[in-house]
């Protein structure tokens, strides 16, 4: 088995109201795209993270269906419009319903 | 004849990509402009190929980018991501990485609040495939 999905992210700690920051995020994840085959000719079953979600402070920034097309460790980067300083909590969703987590604080000055 | 056999398949797989597209957006054909899709001339290694997309939006009430689709037309299945963006992305901007199996068009469709599509297309010659086992 494959290790626990990890995610790595890029926030910045600080912004000035309104300002529009850059998002860069990255977990570790195969991906197996349920196109491969095995030594035995058999079909490997799909197994990707199929959603990735962002918010803040509750209210949703940016969010992606994501298809086996997508490369293992899936990466996505983004913009967040921020007016007040909060929470931004990541989530990505697996086909086993796996659900992976993260958190990153920002102040608003 | 081989020719005409390759053909063939790749029309069936452009027409393929087509109708996701339809889908995607209501039936309507979308227009060029707005949307600008970066990707690679080029890839190496079809494994992980960067793409970005970018609308032209203010992203506030009555200019908002709602959604984009991601395809590919020689892949074995044309979809590839869809993102959703809200006023507090701030932008309608994203970068992902994707796989490609062969060269092929990559496709890029941005559905706006209003209804409107536009999409942007190129061309990515692949030198290893992306898809193998």
């Amino acid at each position: 088995m494959a290790a626990k999905p990890k995610p790595r992210i890029k926030v910045p700690k600080e912004a000035k109201a309104g300002e529009v920051i850059s998002l860069k995020t990255l977990i570790s994840h195969e991906m197996e795209s349920g196109q491969r085959k095995d030594k035995e000719g058999k079909v490997i079953p799909r197994k990707i993270i199929n959603k990735f979600a962002c918010e803040f402070n509750g209210a949703p920034v940016f969010s992606c269906d994501i298809d086996p097309a997508i490369s293992a460790n899936p990466y996505f980067e983004f913009t967040a419009k921020v007016s007040e300083s909060g929470t931004f909590k990541f989530t990505w969703t697996d086909d086993d319903g796996s659900v992976y987590t993260d958190e990153h604080e920002i102040t608003v000055n | 004849l081989m020719s005409v056999a390759g053909t063939r398949i790749a029309l069936a797989d452009v027409e393929a990509t087509d109708k996701f597209i339809m889908e995607f957006t209501g039936g309507k054909k979308p227009e060029t402009g707005k949307i600008t899709l970066t990707a690679p001339e080029i890839a190496e290694n079809g494994n992980t190929v960067p793409v970005s997309v970018e609308v032209e939006s203010a992203m506030i009430d009555g200019d908002l980018v709602e959604s984009v689709l991601l395809v590919a037309d020689g892949n074995p299945n044309p979809d590839v991501a869809t993102f959703h963006f809200t006023a507090m992305s701030g932008t309608a901007a994203a970068t992902t990485r994707m796989r490609l199996a062969k060269t092929q068009n990559v496709i890029a469709v941005a559905k706006m609040a209003d209804g409107s599509v536009f999409m942007d297309k190129k061309e990515v010659k692949v030198t290893i495939g992306g898809c193998g086992g």
